[in-house]
């Protein structure tokens, strides 16, 4: 036996029962704002794996959100020739997103505006009901420490172990350890940078140039930056970035109320807390035995006992330390649960305990995302598949002819979102006396026919030309009228014919 | 200084420097900062091997990798021209100009090259949209002293306007008053006439004794009616367009000093397929015939 294990042996002949049959775990909220200050060093967490229905269910989301990420790019979709039959993708060099049957043109980016909006909307609601849900459950932070985590765990064991390798001597078993996590880490890394830029090229063709060193140096540079982002995130900063450096945690504040949902230790049950000795009555006393196994099983370095605080994530996973030990004391679970901060007070007034899912700023909440999905979804069904931008010449704004007729230029640029060819009727609509000529295109009775390939642009530079005689103002309205001569669709844009006035 | 002070409050030890009570504490650089440090001192010793860094007495080194920033400009500009080539040869191919006008794609591809050429080359005097300046056509209207068909201004750019290269366009407007062939009075008389034929009140008696001195002396260029003759340069003095204004001071002092403006030859300086893209520019502008 070395010294050490003795010296552990020792101390484990000597811990505190804190009740019969349960252990006090000897750890320390060293996160916690009383317990982290500045200047001091970073002291490591090792979370201690739980069991429990909270804990399944995060299993379950991160094999859900990461099954998501990494196979999403993989999913094709069929659009028609010459179209990308990758369902998510970013084309940056062709000026298009597509998302299954959604194709968006960089003109159009106010949807995605849109989309975040709903995005924001959503994350509001469900925090005025659940709590910090998003970080708990779904953040890539959150997912991405779990599962380093759970590559921790695999190859060093749980959070006794953890801590003996990292107080133990350095010998080749600790090397090979270590170097096989941190192997296991940055191939996690990688992948998670490498499925990245499969959204922004077709994935199969890009992932055999990715090992031949064929692909773009974009792609290899924004795999590294994830691939560094991933790794020092997820393995060593952790719980720093939620507490340090995200603004979610200062903004949840306002966001919560005392009704809504939040993982809460129910100190009117709870308190007083201390060791439990068998035999002894539990009138009198509260339920906590004060094992500290929520602190031990906390990924953040906290105590929930201290009450709702900016470092807890709502990841529940305290529930579930929690539940195991007052089943294994034979008391009631749910000593820490969902609760409500009013609750508390409630059940301290004698009153019954009761969850409101609808306050006035959930429903508000809920009313302003309706809302928004149904503009959303109203502006995608019903979205042109013509989109005509009218440029005016500004140098010069306008020109006079050898007769004596003033001429403006136009550069009409015709976006064809359908993916066939397409015919448009162009007219001038509002002005009377004016002759349309254009370059290249032949115009018949001031009504010119332009044919636009599928999913492309074609510009065409126009000219107004005002006839003699009608009388001069500096400003004349004109609208382009653009007509789909087969289906009739029909878009009017408005623009100006400028002159002297009075020449 | 065997025996360190330690600040309490900090913990830290102190350098033993004191100001007014104030002791400065002796924190040692971040680990991370130090790295990062050490990083940049290793990177500068490789830098200076790979690329041209130190100076010499006749020269520099040059660097392993042998870089300059010329080589990277002409592998951009090679790398952009065979980007290009497709459409350039497509440009330099066709039978007649234009045909590119009947093509929307190598159309809109001429008009991209032309728009760019012509901001570098020709902006200067005819302006940034082609309207022109006094003495320097407009491009945008429909008076052309050299015709304004695709190939009339292809061949202008190719060989300029009393230019230095042997096939340029020539021709000039004399000065009438200053080699004393017309004098002051029948300078006065065509001034009205060329008042009354662009359509604009003018003295109906100088008119009449300015109409032979116009047939034997004007005629052969500007044409019987004034109309101006494109294959020689000679404008139209009928319309609204005047190139060095159309008030009796710009007429009378045409008339009296000529006019006889340059535009140079791009042979030199363009390629063939270059004008090609230009001129279809240049018609595309509005002045097109």
């Amino acid at each position: 036996m070395t010294q050490l294990d003795l010296k552990l042996a020792q101390e484990k002949t000597a811990v505190a029962q804190a009740a019969d049959g349960v252990a006090v775990i000897d750890a320390a909220p060293v996160n916690s704002a009383v317990a982290r200050q500045l200047y001091k060093k970073r002291e490591p967490i090792y979370p201690k794996l739980v069991h429990g229905k909270f804990r399944v269910l995060k299993w379950f989301l991160l094999f859900a959100t990461l099954g998501v990420y990494y196979l999403l790019p993989w999913v094709r979709w069929q659009r028609g020739p010459g179209e990308p039959d990758q369902a998510v993708l970013v084309d940056f060099a062709g000026g298009r997103f597509y998302f299954f049957f959604i194709e968006i043109w960089p003109s159009e980016l106010y949807y995605v505006t849109g989309l975040l909006i709903l995005a924001a909307v959503g994350l509001f609601l469900a925090t005025a009901l659940f709590g910090r849900v998003w970080c708990g459950y779904a953040c890539p932070q959150t997912v991405w420490t779990d599962l380093y985590i759970a590559a921790e765990r695999l190859i060093e064991g749980d959070r006794n172990q953890r801590m003996r390798l990292a107080k133990a001597p350095w010998t080749f078993g600790k090397v090979l350890k270590k170097s096989s996590k941190h192997a296991i880490w940055l191939a996690i890394a990688a992948a998670t940078g490498g499925a990245w830029v499969l959204y922004f090229h077709d994935a199969p063709t890009l992932v055999p140039t990715l090992f031949t060193g064929d692909a773009p140096a974009s792609a290899y540079l924004f795999m590294g930056i994830l691939t560094f982002t991933t790794y020092m995130l997820a393995g060593s900063m952790r719980e720093q970035v939620c507490t340090y450096m995200c603004p979610w945690p200062r903004i949840q504040a306002a966001l919560t109320d005392e009704e809504t949902l939040q993982v809460t230790y129910k100190r009117d049950r709870g308190e007083p807390r201390g060791p439990h000795k068998k035999g002894d009555p539990w009138d009198g006393r509260g339920d906590c035995i004060d094992c500290k196994a929520c602190v031990a099983a906390c990924p953040m370095g906290i105590d929930i006992r201290d009450g709702a605080q900016l470092e807890c994530i709502n990841c529940a996973l305290c529930i579930d330390a929690c539940n195991d030990i007052m089943s294994r004391i034979d008391r009631p679970k749910g000593l820490i649960a969902y609760d409500t901060d009013k609750n508390m007070i409630r059940r301290t007034q004698g009153d019954a305990p009761k969850v409101r899912l609808l306050r006035s700023r959930t429903v508000f909440y809920g009313v302003v995302f309706a809302v928004v999905s149904v503009v959303m979804l109203t502006a995608l069904t019903t979205r042109a598949t013509v989109e005509v931008n009218v440029l005016r010449d500004r140098t010069p704004p306008f020109v006079q002819l050898s007769d004596g007729s003033i001429r403006n230029a136009y550069t009409l640029k015709i976006l064809n979102k359908a993916n066939v060819e397409r015919e448009f009727a162009v007219t001038i609509d509002g002005a009377q006396d004016i002759r349309m000529e254009a370059v290249g295109e032949t115009v018949a009775a001031n009504e010119m026919r332009v044919l636009v390939r599928g999913d492309d642009v074609r510009s065409i530079r126009v000219f107004a030309t005002m006839l003699g005689g009608v009388e001069r103002r500096a400003s004349t309205p004109l609208t382009f009228v653009i007509r789909d001569t087969a289906s009739g669709e029909q878009t009017d844009n408005p623009t100006v014919f400028l002159m002297e006035r009075g020449s | 200084m065997s025996d360190k002070e330690i600040d309490q409050p900090t913990g830290v030890e102190t350098t033993g420097h004191e100001w007014d009570g104030i002791k400065e504490l002796n924190n040692p650089l971040p680990r991370w900062w130090l790295i990062i440090l050490w990083i940049t001192v290793i990177w500068s010793v490789v830098y200076w091997v790979l690329m041209p860094s130190w100076p010499g007495l006749t020269g520099h080194f040059e660097g392993v990798r042998g870089h300059t920033e010329r080589a990277n400009v002409d592998a951009a500009i090679a790398a952009l021209e065979s980007q290009r080539s497709a459409e350039m040869q497509q440009l330099l191919s066709v039978s007649s100009i234009n045909e590119v006008e009947s093509d929307p794609q190598l159309l809109q591809f001429a008009m991209n090259a032309g728009a760019s050429l012509f901001g570098d080359n020709c902006a200067t005097c005819h302006g940034a949209g082609g309207q022109g300046f006094k003495g320097y056509p407009s491009l945008v209207d429909d008076a052309w002293l050299w015709g304004g068909a695709l190939d009339d201004i292809q061949k202008t750019l190719h060989h300029g306007i009393r230019s230095t290269h042997p096939e340029t366009r020539i021709s000039a407007m004399l000065a009438y008053g200053e080699t004393g062939a017309f004098d002051r009075g029948q300078i006065d008389d065509l001034v009205e006439y060329v008042m009354h034929i662009s359509g604009r009140s003018a003295n109906q008696e100088a008119v009449v004794r300015a109409a032979p001195l116009y047939a034997q002396q004007c005629v052969s260029c500007h044409g019987p009616e004034g109309m101006g003759d494109p294959s020689q340069g000679a404008p139209n003095i009928t319309d609204a367009i005047w190139l060095y204004g159309g008030e009796r001071a710009d007429i009378r002092e045409t008339i009296y000093s000529g006019r006889a403006g340059v535009m140079p030859h791009w042979t030199d300086r363009l390629t063939d397929e270059q004008i090609t893209a230009l001129a279809v520019y240049v018609h595309s502008l509005g002045g097109g015939e």
